[in-house]
């Protein structure tokens, strides 16, 4: 029993890890008061390059760096055109996502049913033997401990670095921050550049270590789940990981329900991670004082320097 | 004073001959300025004199096209607002850089140039609030405070620079009374320790109370250069117009009219927390009347004109009457309809479409009582010709009336929207800020017209900040508190220190009883 539930849990953790990725990265360029709706087709493109990396080098730290600057490639052309050429936010990110679907499809067609026996597992001494404890949480691959890492990073950042505190004054009034003399363009490229590679590295996630091989549209709408984990997170990072275990928590033990026989409709099973995860975050974050503080008041808005 | 008096340094800064042209315009005209360290020198003119064009200039913010500054007696180059302040010249916008969602340290540590000890400067800011009477907690956010401390905010991050030359571009414009003598208080000891304070304004009883020196300014040229203890205010006005200035007639006494707009009892839940609660608002205003509603800003002014013009309904329709017509549950369109006009507060975007021609924006409001649709098509010419009107009637400066709303500048856009309602002739006007950002001269304009509308028998409600105008402009003035209004009191027997009483939400009548 003990290790059935060893093992449901490490597969918990291998489905938030992309979750926490993706929406980490978003939060950070929404925090600049840019809207990035192309996180399932930077995801895409991550898991399509990092993939092929690994299948044509072997190398598993290249498949993620080549995810990272897939994820980066892609992040910088919507960068381009909503802060160079003042496109719209929502439309470029929407176009961004279907050009990442195709794209990422064009690129994995001869990798479809190429197998690959995922991340090494890199045991921790001593932790991992602890019983219960150590196989839960110190025999991982690198980017689940990645992934712990960031949150504390990305939460360090936002809270307690002057850099942080600029980038979140960008995405609260860019007039001001203008006015003040901070470089609102720079920042906002670097903060989306940040976000895609997040991306890639989180469908590095998905193709390398969750389920280690390609298919098409292999992430299945994570991405957009991960732009709804960061709004009903209210831009704060531990809600995220807290977010991102339960929706990836939900989905495994639905599926073990499903396995053993539980009478519900499959459907409803499925609708549950999604459902609980948007319950649960809505109900923790009803104070609309806490929202209107974390809330970046000028995402979305095009920034247009003036004098 | 003694002070200031004692400090007789030589010159702090000195600005000889400075020009900058744009195009079509010569903004700034061979300018000459002195000011010595300790002295309040005061920039006074209308809009568009060149008072701004100057203090950005000194700032770094625009570069000259001619002339030079000599900065304690050597030349200086300022190119960016770095500059500006390594000298020492620190300045206080109009508008406020400001991080809503962000607390009041932070805030200051953003304006900071680079990063400070956090311990080490929580002790600073609290050392110049004290010091300088700007009562300010660190931890607030800024979205909980009023403008005036949200000032204090500029100001302490510009005293943080301890700077020698402050420049305070109007700061005056959004404060209460007891806000502003405060703000005045801290001018002056700051100048006792020697700082110099440049203050640009066009209120004159302002530059009267504070200033010792004033250089005016009009058309973009350097018109006098006084000492303000030997002029009035009425001395200075002429020079800054260069034309007899006259106030507005006050009302000719005549029988009031019937109520025209009546509000009993009105109540308005906020839509969300961040907003005003409008709760038992009791006003009539009779025809040829004008009452003012004085406050501090987010008082419920906004919410107030919304549910008087009909962008917000849902209560019942007895609340508001419109001569006799209930009419709170009707949607703005059919208000018109009876008679209604009224002038928002935000210029661009509720009261006028940036984007669209000045005749679309004419056309916008005014196309049922003047008559502009037939059979749902636009007459064109007759839009035009009422828009030529309204821009030569209020002088509003645009290049042609077929120009986008959003290219005017904020006083000219004023100036159309305003004349723009006065001029359909409406039964009941509610007009917010008439006269907000617009120069003396245009503002009497304003202020006559709103006269003579309520002398053909309107009924006329002005919502501002600014007392002075409204105790000028109104018959009756009452004042706005956290979403209540107290009664409507005569302005003859009405002082400022009253008003400033009722804003604060304390009833004048029971406290001088009491007293």
């Amino acid at each position: 029993m003990t290790e059935v539930l060893i093992a449901a849990i490490i597969t918990i953790i291998t489905a938030a890890t992309p979750l926490i990725y993706a929406a980490l990265g978003e939060m950070v360029t929404e925090k600049s008061g840019v809207l990035n709706l192309g996180v399932e087709g930077m995801m895409l493109m991550g898991a399509v390059c990092g993939f092929t990396a690994v299948h044509l080098s072997g190398s598993a730290t290249l498949g993620i760096l080549t995810a990272a600057l897939a994820g980066t490639g892609m992040a910088l052309v919507f960068a381009v055109l909503v802060l160079g050429f003042q496109a719209t936010q929502v439309a470029t990110g929407l176009a961004l996502t279907i050009f990442g679907v195709g794209l990422s499809a064009l690129i994995g067609q001869d990798l479809v049913g190429v197998a690959y026996d995922g991340l090494p597992r890199l045991a921790i001494p001593l932790l991992s033997e602890i019983p219960v404890i150590g196989p839960i949480l110190f025999n991982h691959d690198i980017l689940v401990y990645g992934s712990f890492a960031l949150v504390f990073l990305v939460s360090w950042f936002l809270g307690r670095t002057r850099a942080g505190l600029v980038l979140r004054a960008v995405g609260d009034s860019h007039d001001a921050a203008h006015a003040i003399g901070y470089p609102v363009i720079r920042i906002r490229y670097l903060a989306i550049l940040f976000g895609g590679a997040m991306s890639g590295v989180a469908g590095a996630c998905l193709s390398l270590a969750y389920s280690p091989l390609w298919i098409e549209n292999m992430s299945a709408g994570r991405g957009w789940i991960a732009l709804a984990l960061v709004v009903f997170a209210t831009w704060r990072p531990w809600r995220v990981f807290v977010g991102a275990y339960l929706f990836g928590g939900i989905t495994i033990l639905q599926l073990h329900a499903q396995a053993l026989g539980a009478g519900v409709p499959a459907q409803v099973m499925s609708m549950l991670p999604y459902a609980a995860t948007i319950v649960v975050l809505v109900l923790i974050s009803r104070d609309r004082n806490k929202i209107r503080l974390n809330s970046p008041a000028c995402i979305g808005k095009p920034f247009h320097p003036t004098s | 004073m003694t002070a200031t008096q004692n400090i007789r340094k030589s010159a702090l800064l000195e600005i000889e001959g400075m020009c900058k042209s744009f195009p079509g315009v010569l903004a700034n005209d061979r300018i000459s300025l002195s000011l010595r360290s300790g002295e309040i020198h005061a920039l006074l003119g209308e809009n568009g004199a060149g008072k701004s064009t100057l203090v950005k200039m000194i700032y770094g913010i625009l570069k000259p096209d001619a002339g030079r500054m000599l900065w304690k007696g050597k030349a200086a180059g300022i190119d960016r607002p770095v500059d500006a302040r390594q000298l020492g010249i620190a300045m206080v916008f109009q508008h406020f850089s400001l991080f809503e969602s962000m607390s009041v340290f932070e805030n200051i540590l953003l304006g900071l140039e680079r990063d400070a000890d956090p311990v080490a400067l929580r002790k600073d800011i609290v050392d110049i609030s004290v010091r300088y009477g700007l009562p300010l907690d660190p931890d607030r956010h800024v979205y909980t405070l009023s403008v005036g401390e949200r000032q204090r905010i500029e100001i302490i991050r510009c005293l943080l620079q301890k700077p020698d030359l402050l420049v305070m571009d109007e700061p005056t414009s959004v404060l209460t009374p007891q806000e502003v003598d405060r703000l005045f208080e801290t001018l002056r000891r700051l100048c006792g320790e020697g700082v110099g304070i440049l203050y640009i304004s066009h209120k004159l009883d302002e530059i009267k109370a504070l200033c010792e020196h004033a250089t005016i300014l009009r058309n973009g040229k350097v018109v006098a250069s006084v000492d303000v203890a030997e002029e009035t205010t009425q001395s200075l006005a002429s020079k800054m117009m260069g034309k007899e200035f006259r106030t507005a007639e006050q009302s000719s006494g005549q029988e009031k009219g019937p109520v025209r707009l009546g509000i009993h009892g009105l109540d308005h839940p906020a839509r969300d927390q961040f907003g005003i609660s409008l709760r038992n608002v009791e006003l009539e205003v009779h025809g040829g009347e004008i009452v003012g509603i004085a406050g501090v800003a987010g008082n419920g002014q906004g919410e107030l004109l919304r549910v008087l013009n009909g962008e917000e309904t849902g209560i019942p329709a007895e609340a508001i009457m419109l001569d006799g017509t209930a009419c709170a549950h009707l949607g703005p369109n059919p208000r018109r309809a009876l008679g209604l006009a009224s002038v928002p507060e935000e210029r661009l975007g509720h009261a006028a479409i940036p984007s669209l021609s000045l005749v679309e924006n004419a056309l916008l409001t005014t196309c049922q009582r003047l008559g502009l649709l037939k059979f749902g098509f636009i007459n064109r010419g007759k839009c035009s010709a009422f828009s030529e009107q309204v821009v030569s009637d209020f002088n509003v400066k645009c290049s042609h009336v077929n120009a986008e709303a959003g290219s005017l500048s904020g006083g000219n856009l004023q100036k159309f929207v305003v004349g723009r309602e006065i001029s359909q002739s409406p039964a009941v006007m509610i007009v917010s800020q008439p006269t907000w950002g617009v120069d003396a001269g245009a503002a009497q304009t304003v202020r006559s017209a709103l006269r003579g509308l309520a002398n053909q028998g309107a009924a006329i409600l002005v919502l501002s900040q600014d007392l002075d105008e409204l105790m000028e402009i109104s018959d009756r003035i009452a004042a706005i508190c956290a979403g209540a209004l107290s009664p409507a009191l005569p302005v003859a027997e009405t002082s400022v220190e009253q008003i400033g009483l009722m804003m604060a939400g304390l009833d004048p009548r029971q406290d001088t009883e009491a007293a």
